[in-house]
Formats: structure tokens, C-alpha cells, sequence
């Protein structure tokens, strides 16, 4: 486990995506810095009218313009490599005939690529409240209920939204895994992996599919708001962290039964 | 296992072991049996089957049917507790090129659920010491040569000490030092008792350094024993060197010998090359005194070599050179084979 996180980390691509997450608090804290004419409530991504009032609200409207792509492509990314990467490089023979064990090896995958869900959504946390903080002010922040909570409860309240993203995203991890088993070429898994977060959301999207929508593993990824309510509404969280379960053992189920009988022969 | 072969133990035995991809047939039935203790060959062209064999062997891909047993143990039923007594190299080295060399072992070296982490940088330098790769330990594997990366494929499948070694063409891409380095690595290995089993499409390679082979041709197992073995079944040749062909030939031929002439399909460029040499001693091409080379399979025991030397002179023939060609393995791969035999030149 901390080899493979070792290998990950040390790997200039993940720190390149990580440096990209965190540049997008920083651009739109910059962005709205530098407009002259503030930000009518309503209009750009949610939140955004509250950045020059609170900082902390940087670190919020960056989730929301990184879940739709930005969040899913890293971990396609990071997700569609886990298996593929390893046959693609020659390293997945290496690995099994150590033996590293097939089961072992999945579970290792899928922590890595949870721990990697994990630090790239407090990537865009941690420098959208850094960025913020530096730029705006900072101070009690006005919840969506229309309670204040204190500035030590909002970094608490932020760190919350980063694990429910993480969560959110643990899904696609799991269908990226899965896919990452199916072949030898790590793009192609990554970008499977990419394309089926993209369709999960058009579905969303599509009002005629109604009955499917609760079933969609990107359907509760922007309802972190409850989660600035007071007091906290764990409603979503929980029908999140149940959808995404689901996924997970389907996915991670139809990912062994592949792995474990697969030729290796790359 | 054992009734079949009560007298040795065998670190690889299969049975009737086959692999299909679809309708193609990679490895049909065969029966191996590698014997503890042996530097063991396995020998066939490219595409005869040999990696899939190994993949099967090592539980990297199933077999359609067939039983295999490594080191006692059936595989890959018993795959955890084969696994870390042996030693891989499958076709070919792998490594993260991001990483440095020493950093890949330790990464390969952390798969094993057996290696102890405690002793994990001192087996790490030691298997890097052994392949000659120290200097290199710290260095990115992206900026390794290819043979650099073999060594480092050695290297990883020393890191613990095994029972058995499996490289899979373990000198390719290596410089001639490196394949003799990694011959006397094998050599060094096997007198500690470790069993290798060597893959390779190379005869000289298994000829120097193994001490049994098997021969894979079209996915079928052709030919298995000693080198000794092998090497009997093959069939001694005569040569006489002489410029009055029809006369030696006529005088063997009355010795029961069915000679051919060897020289006789060069071609036109290798002739001219060859000959202008040939030419200042021999005369030109054509001329009577001009020599040629006769050949003539010798049957074990028939005519001892001293008489056909004496029959070719007492009839005037004018021997330059005689010869007795002992069988190489050679020509025995390429009657077991075929021609377009990828040898070693």
C-alpha cells in the first residue's frame, strides 16, 4: 500500500493534475479580484456572488466548477491506470508472479486511487481557502439556512463538502478500475472512464429519463449544499454514500471476477 | 507426481499442457520435466509457444488443459507458496521509468507479502551488486540501455534466494560481456543448487551453459533430455578437402558413404569473396587443382575415419583436409525445427 502510493506520488503526472486542481480556486478568486463589477447573485457558478464578501467561499465555488470535469477527468485519469497502467508498462506480470496476488493487488488499486479522490479534492479545498483568504476577507460565513457559523466551524463545514466529494467520486473510481482490468492500454481505460462520467451526467440532465436519474452515480455530486445548512442535513450524504457504495461493490465485484481469471499476457 | 519419475525430483513437470487463444493453438500438449538442479534450456523459434508456456507456468495466464506442478506443488492451485521460491524474468524486463533502479526492486520487492521489509535495501543492493548495477542503483530506469534493464530483471528475480530461476531470453539485448556475465551468473546460481530455466532461441547460449534442453516447435515439445542426449541422436559428418571431387566422392561411395558437395551452392558473390584468396593458392574456379569440399554423414561405428583417409589416398585422390564433424546441436535443432531456425550465427 505505500509503495503503491509511493509510485503514485511520485509520478510528475500526479502532481501535475494536483497543480491543475489547484489552480482553479486561484483563477476564479483572481478573476473575481480583478472584476470591476461585482458578481450579480445568480448569475456564474453557484456561490460565486459570495466570494468578495468571504473568502472561504473560494474553496466552495471551485468544488462546483470542478465536479462536472475537472475532478472526474484526474481520476480517470488515475483510476483507468490503475491495472492497464501496470500491463501496459510490462510491471502487472512482475507484480503477480512477486506474487503480489490478484485480490491483494485490486484492493491496493482501488485504496490508491480513493487516497489519490481524496487529496485531489483537498488540493482544491485547501488552496481555494488559501487563495481566498488571501485576496477577500474572511469571517463568519452565512449558511444557506441563514445561520452564521464561525470561521473555525466553515473549515470544518469545507473539510466536510472535500469527504463528501471524495465519496462522490469513489464510484467512478470503482467503474474505472473495472474498465482498467478489461485492457492493455491505459488511455483507452482513462478515457472510458472520462466518457462515462460525461454520459452519466447528460443522462442526469435529461428530464425524460426521470426513473433513471436516482441511479446515476453523478446524480447527488453537487448536493453538498445541505451540507451548509444548519443544522446539518445529512440526507444527501447518506443517499450518496449508499449510491456510491453500490457502485463500488458492483463495479469492484465485476472488476475480481475479470481480474482474478484474466490472461496476462502483456 | 513422483511415479512417473521415482528416481529424480523435478522442479517443473507438466502434462499434456495446452493453451488455445481462439482457434490457434500457442502450446499443444506438452510434457515437461525439469529436473532439480538442472540448467535447463528451452529452445524453439519465435512464436513456438515458449513465453505462453512460461505464463502458464508461472500463473500469469490458465491453461485450457493440462496439470502442472513447480517445485512439487500443483500450479496454479498453489500459486502463494510456489511463487516466492522462484524467480522470474518473463519476456522481456519491466520497470516503472519514473522510478530508479533501486526503487523498481524495492517496489517489485513490496508486492511479495513474504519479503522482510527489515532486510529490504541490503537484499536490494546486494541483487544490484550481483548484476553489476550499483553505480546505476540511483538512476531513473528511463535513462537505463536495454541491457541495463535486463540486469535489473535479474536483479529483481534475486532478491530473495530461490529454487528455481525462470528467465525467458535472459541475454537478449545484452553486449557480448553481458551475456557472458549472465552465463557465468547462471553457472554460479546453478552450482548453489538453484535450478534455472533458461528460455531462449539462442543454441549457443543453451549449448554453453545448460546441462539439459528441451526443444518447442509450432507449439509441440519436440525433443527433451541431457545435452548429451541431444546431441546423440545427431549424426557425425566426414569432410575431405580435395580439388578431384568425382574421385573422392566415387571412393566414399565404395565405402558405403553418400557424399555431397558442400560448396557447391554458394553463391556467386560469397564464391568471389571466398576465393580470391582461394584462387592465389587453389587456382581460379574451374581450374582442376582448385579445391572443394566434400561432406558425408557418418553412421556411428560404419568406417573408422583412419580407413576412408586410406581408401581416398591409395586411389590417388588428393586430400588437403579431412575431417570429423561431431553432431552439433545445431543441426539437430534444425532437423527438429526446420530451416529459418533463428540461430545464432
Amino acid at each position: 500500500m505505500v509503495s503503491e502510493l509511493t509510485v503514485l506520488f511520485r509520478r510528475r503526472r500526479t502532481w501535475a493534475m494536483l497543480l491543475a486542481l489547484a489552480a482553479v480556486p486561484v483563477l476564479i478568486a483572481v478573476a473575481v479580484r480583478l472584476a470591476t463589477s461585482p458578481v450579480a447573485p445568480g448569475r456564474g457558478p453557484p456561490f460565486l456572488d459570495r466570494v468578495t464578501q468571504n473568502g472561504l467561499f473560494v474553496a466552495i465555488t471551485s468544488m462546483v466548477v470542478c465536479i462536472p470535469l475537472f475532478l472526474p477527468l484526474t481520476i480517470g485519469v488515475v483510476a483507468g491506470d490503475t491495472i492497464a497502467g501496470e500491463a501496459g508498462l510490462g510491471t502487472l506480470r512482475y507484480l503477480l508472479v512477486a506474487p503480489a496476488g490478484r485480490v491483494r493487488l485490486l484492493i491496493v488499486k482501488f485504496a490508491g486511487a480513493a487516497v489519490f479522490c481524496l487529496a485531489a479534492t483537498l488540493t482544491v479545498a485547501v488552496s481555494g481557502a488559501a487563495i481566498g483568504a488571501a485576496l477577500f476577507p474572511i469571517g463568519p460565513v452565512a449558511l444557506l439556512s441563514g445561520d452564521t457559523i464561525g470561521v473555525g466551524e466553515s473549515v470544518l463545514r469545507s473539510l466536510l463538502i472535500a469527504g463528501y466529494v471524495t465519496i462522490s467520486l469513489l464510484g467512478l473510481s470503482a467503474i474505472g478500475l473495472f474498465i482498467s482490468t478489461l485492457t492493455e492500454v491505459p488511455v483507452g481505460a482513462m478515457a472510458a472512464t472520462i466518457v462515462v462520467s460525461v454520459v452519466a451526467q447528460v443522462l442526469d440532465a435529461l428530464p425524460q429519463l426521470d426513473w433513471l436519474h436516482p441511479w446515476l452515480f453523478s446524480h447527488y455530486w453537487l448536493d453538498f449544499a445541505d451540507l451548509l445548512r444548519q443544522p446539518l442535513e445529512w440526507t444527501s450524504f447518506g443517499n450518496n454514500a449508499l449510491l456510491q457504495g453500490g457502485y463500488l461493490l458492483v463495479f469492484g465485484a465485476l472488476a475480481y471476477g475479470r481480474f482474478v481469471t484474466k490472461d496476462i499476457l502483456s | 507426481m513422483t511415479s512417473a519419475t521415482p528416481s529424480v525430483e523435478l522442479a517443473i513437470e507438466t502434462r499434456g499442457l495446452t493453451k488455445r487463444f481462439g482457434h490457434q493453438t500457442a502450446v499443444d500438449g506438452i510434457d515437461l520435466a525439469v529436473p532439480r538442479g538442472a540448467v535447463f534450456g528451452f529452445l524453439g523459434p519465435n512464436g513456438s509457444g515458449k513465453t505462453t508456456s512460461i505464463r502458464m507456468l508461472l500463473g500469469l495466464a490458465t491453461a485450457t488443459s493440462g496439470d502442472i506442478a513447480v517445485l512439487g506443488q500443483e500450479m496454479p492451485g498453489r500459486l502463494r507458496e510456489v511463487l516466492p521460491r522462484v524467480g522470474a524474468l518473463v519476456e522481456g524486463p519491466a520497470f516503472y521509468p519514473f522510478l530508479s533502479g533501486a526503487a523498481n526492486l524495492r517496489r517489485l520487492d513490496t508486492a511479495d507479502p513474504g519479503a522482510s521489509s527489515a532486510t529490504r535495501a541490503a537484499r536490494v543492493n546486494r541483487a544490484l551488486e550481483r548484476v553489476g548495477l550499483t553505480h546505476a542503483a540511483s538512476k531513473k530506469v528511463r535513462a537505463y540501455s536495454l541491457g541495463m534493464k535486463q540486469r535489473l530483471g535479474i536483479a529483481n528475480a534475486l532478491l530473495v534466494p530461490r529454487e528455481l530461476l525462470v528467465l525467458d531470453e535472459p541475454t537478449n539485448g545484452l553486449d557480448p560481456q553481458g551475456t557472458r556475465e549472465v552465463r557465468s551468473l547462471v553457472r554460479s546460481l546453478a552450482a548453489e543448487g538453484t535450478t534455472v530455466f533458461v528460455s531462449s532461441h539462442l543454441l549457443a547460449e543453451v549449448e554453453q551453459m545448460c546441462t539439459h534442453a528441451a526443444v518447442m516447435s509450432a507449439g509441440s515439445l519436440v525433443a527433451q533430455g541431457t545435452l548429451d542426449d541431444l546431441r546423440r541422436v545427431g549424426q557425425a559428418h566426414v569432410r575431405v578437402r580435395t580439388p578431384d571431387v568425382a574421385d573422392a566422392r566415387r571412393v566414399l561411395a565404395g565405402l558405403g558413404l553418400v557424399a555431397d558437395r558442400v560448396d557447391a551452392n554458394r553463391t556467386a558473390a560469397d564464391r568471389s569473396a571466398a576465393d580470391r584468396t582461394a584462387t592465389d593458392r587453389f587456382g581460379a574456379p574451374g581450374d582442376p587443382n582448385a579445391d572443394g569440399l566434400l561432406s558425408a554423414p557418418l553412421a556411428d561405428g560404419a568406417v573408422a575415419a583412419e580407413t576412408i583417409v586410406a581408401a581416398l589416398v591409395a586411389d590417388g585422390v588428393r586430400v588437403r583436409g579431412f575431417s570429423v564433424v561431431g553432431a552439433s546441436l545445431e543441426e539437430r535443432f534444425v532437423a527438429l525445427t526446420g530451416e529459418g531456425f533463428d540461430v545464432v550465427q
